[in-house]
């Protein structure tokens, strides 16, 4: 273990790519991406709780609702209850939840009774809650949602005028001083480790072309004894990583919603990355014929990883391909906990943690079993 | 402690088609050195490599201190040293973090580590250099380090893959009168060389191999008196009509 350790920081290659590399990228990215981004998208699922639908008045909530759906934009989803969809928005299966208040048709039939006497009207306020983890969601939801509430009281007219319901959305304004980079940060603790990969399958083949490998069959400690301690070499590797790229982004202003029990959950997480690409990197390594070759190979597991899990998720087919990439979870978690401000408890980050977990342990396990079975040719 | 060191009784390995150690026995005591001459490609590295537990024997069986190689390497591994031919370290570690790495993977307590580390450095000539990185040393270091790398687990029984090849000869003497040491310790000392002269100055028996054969076995004097030889290149010379070695 220490003898890698010592290899980190001796070898000027190793040291830029696991330990300087990640400070650098998120100084340039933070720098680079520190105002707010832009982009489109086709729909955003959205979750429905109508609070009016049995009062007298309950045509209107169902005609904003009927406008919500036949927008095209919305893929509208009912709730029974404000603390199911909550959760659904918490643990980012909606862009948006959306609560129709009780009285939402009283509203709107007294403005039609005094539209000229804002004082006879009675208010109302529909809850919308904007997945903050979504740069998409908070930018375009709050006023497609209003377009909405406007053609369902006046039908296609202007909307420049007052109303008796206003639309309240703390999570729209606390989301107002993001920036892109904030979207971004979480996907640069799985950036950084990906790079592990190749370190561990150049650091393998290279053990073995040299003889080293052979050397050390030939005392007491058994190969996979080695390859264990490699792989809690770059655990350790994987937390001085996440330290270091916390350390720079704090440096550079970034203040994620996260206590100490999320940074700590961050340690964990990216540890258990680390596993996944110290497989991958065994894997690598069992089916190069050199260290030359390993670093083309590691790239195959390093590339889908980047484009698919990390940073901001690209929509479309992409997203399908991303369930398959451990990476994408890692970056789910730390979104959920650093956008979402989700609380530790939340059940989605433990669960994407579980699943990183369970993929770094049984990627290790193969690339052991490989390694053993091909790697020493 | 078991009666002999090393036995290995009609070891045969081949590969594919090529058969690099034929029917090949041999009986090695405590306190022997003794050396297994022979060409390039003659078996001499494939010997070693099924004694260190790397290769298995298509046929025939070897015990180690008792262990077999096959049924026990985990035992055989405790007992031995082993200098490969390639002289394997870590470029990136001084030589005396090379040299402690190993007794760590031998499982030897720090503080004897420390001290033997130290002694054995001495002996060989390389305190002034051996906390320099490893990249940066010569042949001959290297080949130094390699040889107490095989050695600071104080091993029962070393095996050593021509260890002084491309020594420059001040060095390669200083690692014979470091051999001799190790000899009066009581341990048994495998030495493959293609060098005549290393092992007519160093072994006590010798066996000659060719093709994987054993062609001769006896002390360099019995041999010499026997074949009516100046030295043992040209005792190989009698027995298979070709030379032993191309340079010395």
């Amino acid at each position: 273990m220490k003898k890698d350790l010592k290899k980190t920081h001796r070898e000027p290659a190793v040291l830029f790519l696991l330990l300087v590399f990640p400070v650098v990228l998120t100084f340039v990215f933070g720098l680079a991406f520190g105002g707010i981004g832009g982009g489109g998208t086709t729909s955003f699922d959205v979750g429905l709780l109508n609070l009016d639908a049995t009062s007298p008045q309950a045509d209107w909530s169902d005609a904003f609702t009927d406008n919500l759906t036949s927008s095209g934009v919305f893929v509208v989803q009912d709730f029974d209850d404000n603390v199911t969809g909550q959760e659904a928005l918490l643990q980012g299966n909606l862009d948006a939840f959306i609560v129709i208040p009780e009285g939402f048709g009283d509203s709107v039939v007294s403005y039609y009774g005094a539209p000229f006497n804002s004082s006879a009207w009675t208010n109302t306020t529909m809850g919308l809650y904007v997945d903050s983890g979504s740069l998409m969601a908070v930018s375009a939801v709050p006023p497609l949602v209003q377009q909405v509430l406007m053609k369902t009281i006046f039908g296609s007219e202007a909307m420049s005028i007052g109303l008796p319901i206003e639309i309240g959305s703390p999570a729209l304004v606390a989301s107002s001083t993001f920036t892109q980079w904030d979207f971004m940060a979480p996907g640069i603790f799985a950036f950084a480790a990906i790079f592990l990969t190749m370190i561990v399958a150049q650091s393998m083949t290279y053990e073995r072309d040299e003889g080293l490998l052979k050397r050390l069959r030939t005392t007491p400690v058994s190969s996979a004894d080695y390859m264990i301690s490699q792989t809690l070499t770059y655990m350790i590797i994987a937390v001085i990583q996440v330290a270091l790229v916390l350390a720079s982004s704090f440096a550079i202003g970034y203040r994620p919603a996260v206590g100490p029990a999320g940074i700590a959950f961050t340690f964990v997480i990216a540890v258990a990355f680390s596993l996944v690409a110290v497989g991958f990197g065994l894997i690598a390594a069992a089916i190069s014929k050199s260290a030359e070759v390993s670093t083309g190979v590691s790239f195959m597991f390093i590339m889908p990883q980047m484009f698919f899990g990390t940073f901001m998720p690209l929509g479309g087919p992409s997203s399908t391909i991303a369930r398959f990439m451990p990476s994408k979870y890692i970056t789910d978690a730390l979104t959920t906990l650093y956008l979402r401000g989700a609380p530790i408890t939340t059940p989605v980050i433990w669960y994407n943690l579980a699943i990183v977990s369970v993929v770094g342990i049984l990627l290790v396990a193969l690339g052991i079993y490989l390694f053993e079975r091909y790697g020493y040719r | 402690m078991s009666e002999s060191a090393i036995e290995i009784i009609n070891l045969t390995k081949r590969f594919d088609d090529i058969t690099a150690l034929d029917n090949l026995s041999l009986e090695i005591g405590w306190g022997e050195l003794f050396g297994i001459l022979g060409p390039n490609g003659a078996g001499k590295s494939t010997a070693i490599n099924v004694l260190n537990t790397l290769l298995e024997p298509t046929d025939g069986s070897a015990t180690v201190d008792g262990h077999d190689v096959v049924f026990d390497p985990d035992n055989v591994r405790k007992v031995i040293g082993v200098c490969p031919q390639k002289p394997a370290f870590y470029p990136h570690l001084t030589g005396e973090e090379n040299i402690t790495l190993m007794g760590e993977m031998h499982l030897v307590p720090k503080d004897v580590l420390r001290e033997r580390v130290k002694t054995m450095v001495e002996k060989i000539g390389m305190e002034d250099h051996i906390k320099r990185r490893a990249k940066d040393y010569s042949g001959g270091m290297i080949r130094k380090v390699s040889m107490l790398m095989a050695l600071i687990s104080d091993p029962k029984i070393a095996l050593l893959d021509e260890p002084t090849v491309a020594m420059d000869p001040k060095s390669r003497h200083a690692v014979w009168d470091f051999i001799r040491e190790l000899k009066t310790q009581g341990k048994a000392i495998i030495l493959t060389t293609h060098y005549m002269e290393e092992a007519q100055e160093l072994c006590d028996r010798v066996a000659i191999i060719d093709e994987g054969r054993l062609i001769e076995l006896g002390s360099p004097t019995e041999l010499m008196e026997k074949h009516q030889a100046k030295n043992l290149e040209e005792v190989f010379l009698k027995l298979t009509g070709k030379k032993l070695r191309e340079e010395f």
